[in-house]
């Protein structure tokens, strides 16, 4: 039995593997198409990682690449495709900042609160596609698609002076947040930076994620509604529900992105605020496998990515452009897609050719037996 | 020919031999999953047999892909039609052949010749998606016969058709074949078959089991052929039926949802009698006041051609499907507005009819499949929490008491045999003790030990007081089996019937709907049935 999961420990391995080297080789097609060394931009890359600065940078945005990726990947495990994690996410993180800078309770209380307002907002936000698709069949990809463009409106609408908005500079912002709701990160000197407190809040839900999807009864009936519908429905799942519940919680936990950056450093949201999180988190939630692992150790590669890449427009003797990286993250999402199901497909069949096999050889043992016994 | 095609764990086709000639119509019959599509598949190229060879104007040939067989002559009429609605008639024939007659001039008048040569009335410059069903269909046909096809294969053709449609798209057939083309029709409408077709070619569990001449053969031994009756048969016992009701269906009515025409499932049976259409009128009943009661330790047979009402009768009785009108009572409750997961856990097991699609998660682990459909209930879960071991020791329980042939509880469930996954989820249902078992098709595709086996656990589980509902398309196993027995024709059981002194053909001319009421071994009382099944409203 130890074979089978050997084997599909390798399979799974083998899917983002195949996909990354697929992604880097095709990368340096591109930099020799440009007429560029192939090989120098990965090493100059790579010392980026040797640096406690960039260290730092690179665990804060993949703590809210997780949260973000997590939210996806939800939605991903019973055939949902939330495409609002953007929306949802930037919308709570609005939400927050202003119950954050009009609220002032003591921390204990302050913090719940507004993971709280967070989380209500993104569920809130994602709710209505859920309750869209329920009741009237409207697709939840369009519905959050939509939802994100008008979440856009919603924003610059209250961070207009006249409703919460507070302008510093030209910058519109929300207002400096009351200092009870700020989380103190950890401090690793004034030239190497802080880890956002709320990385731990991302390493909880990645367990949380776990836990639900795999030892629930609730987890079960949303993977198995996942993996076939029809048989999800007879088995007495009910689909709508199940529907709404998974968007209710995948926009909840897009509700919380933000957070890290928000309560750990920012405390006031802003035109700065980073946009297309949401977008990045679909491609790391396919490249993790919507795996909690998977989605960690992909979050760090897209940070790694983002965070390494400035160095190559300034590195010497030759600088290289920085896009080289946005390049290879779009590569690496075309890439997973195409390996994951060549894997797959060809996963199953292996199988069901072993199993054929040991039944076979074990009848030939039997009647052997047998042959002996008579 | 000698065809045979392998899937894993099952034969689908295995030594099927026929032959068509020209300037004929050649019928092939055989129920659900007799092996008829796969044939079909195998002679357009689209699978490839695993022995055998196909020959051609008497030259062997090895067909890759569709467009081999296209060359030579060969073309397919889809069930479900394949042609785009935004796109005229003109437009959807040209679609990648382009190169036979232009996309303009050249390709209309070729269409227009077709169309007057086997009166196909079609209009070249009509937008698809203006057209009704039976216009489709033709130009489904001018599209395979401006490939220059030679031999056409049309599967279930009067599927999606009315009865006046079926009629011209049969004078259609005779022009054709007046031409010299042959034709192969694929059905399991016994009365269309002997009303069109030269010769008739029967299968049976993926092999042929005979050729037939319309003229010198009754619906009645087509059906005996199509039924068989060579197999172990299923003897019961002993009656244990009780007068302790189990279930209890009244006046049970579903009608169909939405005129959704050729949406998946095979098509419906009924549709010979003379009824008319009424576009756009009432929604077809597709489950037409079904009244039954099942008792304790009893096993109600209901036999049928697929598409009559069973489907629709199993997912309202699981729950899938709300009753639009009339109840049903479980032990005393009534449990029509029950969720289907409540009418599990209270002691509903279901053996569904395809176990792919509604009895097993492919790919996932076998203990994963082992807890699907009772994930609340032991040993599964404590709680709100699974309990992965209890479900992985019940699981190695169910494989060793059941049969289950696999290396293990971890392999995930596709890559079993079909009669492997069919014990896997027969055990599965009766380890939780059901007090009432729908059983649709229980011995589908599982080799012969392993039939008698589930055989032998529905009656040990009748013995203790199981009521079972029991669905097939083996009149055999029915006639075995079963306490009682009700023929659904057209959404309404018609007829009922004694299992201990009915024989099959008698049953297959209750399922044609040449009979009805109750079927005494007398005889005589198939003339009054015809008259009485007069279907009132259709949609179709």
């Amino acid at each position: 039995m130890k074979k089978f999961d050997k084997e599909r420990l390798l399979l799974a391995v083998a899917g983002p593997v195949m996909a990354l080297v697929a992604a880097i080789l095709l990368t340096s097609v591109v930099l020799l198409a440009s007429g560029k060394n192939p090989i120098e931009p990965y090493n100059l890359m790579l010392q980026q990682i040797g640096y406690s600065d960039v260290q730092v940078l690179i665990i804060n945005q993949a703590s809210m690449y997780y949260i973000a990726a997590l939210a996806v990947a939800l939605g991903f495990r019973m055939n949902l495709f939330n495409i609002g994690v953007d929306g949802q996410y930037r919308l709570g993180a609005v939400m927050t900042a202003v119950v954050g800078a009009h609220v002032g309770l003591p921390a204990v209380l302050q913090v719940p609160l507004l993971l709280l307002v967070a989380i209500l907002t993104g569920a809130f936000w994602a709710g209505i596609a859920g309750v869209l698709k329920v009741t009237r069949g409207v697709s939840e990809v369009v519905a959050t698609i939509m939802l994100n463009a008008i979440a856009t409106s919603l924003i610059l609408y209250l961070t207009q002076t006249n409703t919460w908005g507070v302008q510093v500079g030209n910058n519109m912002t929300t207002g400096i947040m009351k200092k009870s709701g700020w989380i103190p990160g950890i401090d690793l000197g004034s030239d190497v930076g802080e880890i956002y407190g709320l990385v731990f809040l991302a390493a909880i839900i990645g367990v949380l994620y776990w836990l639900v999807l795999n030892r629930t009864r609730f987890g079960f009936d949303l993977r198995a509604t996942g993996e076939s519908e029809t048989a999800a429905a007879a088995s007495g799942v009910d689909a709508k529900r199940m529907t709404l519940t998974a968007m209710l919680i995948s926009g909840g936990v897009a509700g919380l992105a933000g957070l890290p950056l928000l309560l750990g450093d920012s405390h006031t949201y802003s035109l700065t605020f980073p946009e297309g999180l949401g977008f990045t988190a679909i491609g790391i939630a396919l490249l993790g496998r919507n795996n909690p692992g998977g989605i960690a150790l992909a979050a760090l590669l897209w940070a790694f990515l983002d965070k390494a890449s400035p160095a190559l427009d300034y590195a010497t003797p030759v600088a290289y452009q920085k896009e080289i990286a946005t390049i290879m993250q779009g590569l690496i999402v075309f890439a997973v897609v195409i390996s994951y199901e060549v894997v797959r497909t060809w996963g199953l069949r292996r199988q069901q050719k072993r199993v054929g096999e040991e039944l076979a050889a074990a009848a030939i043992d039997n009647s052997e037996k047998k042959e002996v016994a008579a | 020919m000698g065809i045979t095609k392998r899937f894993p764990g099952v034969v689908a086709n295995s030594d099927i031999r026929f032959s068509v000639r020209k300037g004929t119509v050649h019928a092939l019959v055989g129920e659900n999953g007799a092996g008829k599509s796969t044939l079909m598949k195998i002679l357009y190229g689209m699978q490839k047999p695993d022995e055998g060879t196909i020959a051609v104007d008497g030259e062997h040939v090895t067909f890759s892909s569709p467009a081999d067989a296209i060359a030579r002559g060969i073309g397919m009429v889809h069930q479900h039609f394949m042609l785009a609605d935004n796109l005229t008639v003109l437009e959807n024939v040209v679609l990648g052949s382009e190169k036979l007659h232009g996309i303009g001039g050249g390709a209309r008048k070729k269409i227009k010749e077709i169309s007057d040569r086997y009166g196909l009335n079609v209009r070249p410059d009509l937008l698809v998606e203006s057209l009704g069903v039976a216009e489709r269909q033709r130009v489904e046909i001018l599209k395979v016969l401006y490939r220059g096809a030679r031999t056409l294969i049309l599967d279930e053709p009067t599927a999606v058709l009315v009865p006046q449609e079926v009629d011209a798209l049969f004078s259609n057939l005779r022009e054709l074949k007046s031409e010299g083309l042959a034709v192969i029709f694929i059905s399991h409408k016994l009365g269309e078959v002997l009303s069109v077709a030269d010769e008739i070619t029967v299968i049976r569990r993926g092999t042929t089991v005979g050729t037939a001449v319309p003229s010198a053969t009754t619906p009645r031994q087509l059906a005996e052929m199509m039924v068989g009756s060579e197999l172990p048969t299923p003897e019961t016992a002993e009656s244990t039926v009780t007068d302790k009701p189990v279930i209890e269906v009244d006046g049970l009515t579903v009608y169909a949802a939405g005129a959704s025409l050729g949406a998946e499932s095979e098509p419906t049976g009924g549709g010979l009698l003379g009824d008319l259409a009424v576009p756009g009128g009432a929604a077809k009943r597709v489950l037409d006041d079904v009244t039954f009661t099942i008792h304790a330790g009893e096993v109600m047979g209901i036999a049928g051609v697929e598409g009559n009402g069973q489907t629709e009768l199993i997912d309202a009785l699981i729950g899938l499907k709300n009753a639009d009108s009339g109840t049903i009572g479980f032990l005393g409750d009534d449990i029509t507005p029950w969720a289907t997961r409540k009418r599990r856990e209270k002691g509903i097991g279901y053996i569904p009819e395809d176990r792919h699609r509604h009895g097993l998660l492919l790919e996932a682990p076998l203990w994963e499949n082992r807890i699907l459909g009772h994930v609340t209930e032991k040993p599964n879960s404590k709680g709100v929490w699974l309990d992965i071991k209890g479900a992985q020791d019940d699981t190695r329980r169910i494989v060793e008491e059941y049969d289950v042939r696999t290396p293990g509880i971890d392999v995930t469930a596709a890559s079993l045999s079909g009669g492997n996954q069919q014990k896997l989820i027969v055990g599965r249902e009766m380890s939780h003790k059901p007090k009432f078992l729908i059983a649709a098709h229980p011995t589908r595709g599982v080799d012969v030990g392993a039939q008698a086996a589930i055989w032998d656990q529905i009656r040990e589980a009748r013995r203790e007081g199981l009521a079972v509902l029991l669905i097939s398309a083996d009149l055999d196993e029915l006639i075995g089996l079963s306490d009682t027995l009700r023929v659904i024709y057209d959404g309404r059981l018609v007829a009922d019937a004694d299992p201990a002194t009915v024989t099959p053909e008698e049953l297959g001319s209750a399922m044609t709907g040449a009979a009805s009421g109750h079927l005494e071994h007398v005889e005589e009382s198939a003339a009054d049935g015809a008259d009485d099944t007069a279907p009132e409203d259709e949609a179709r």
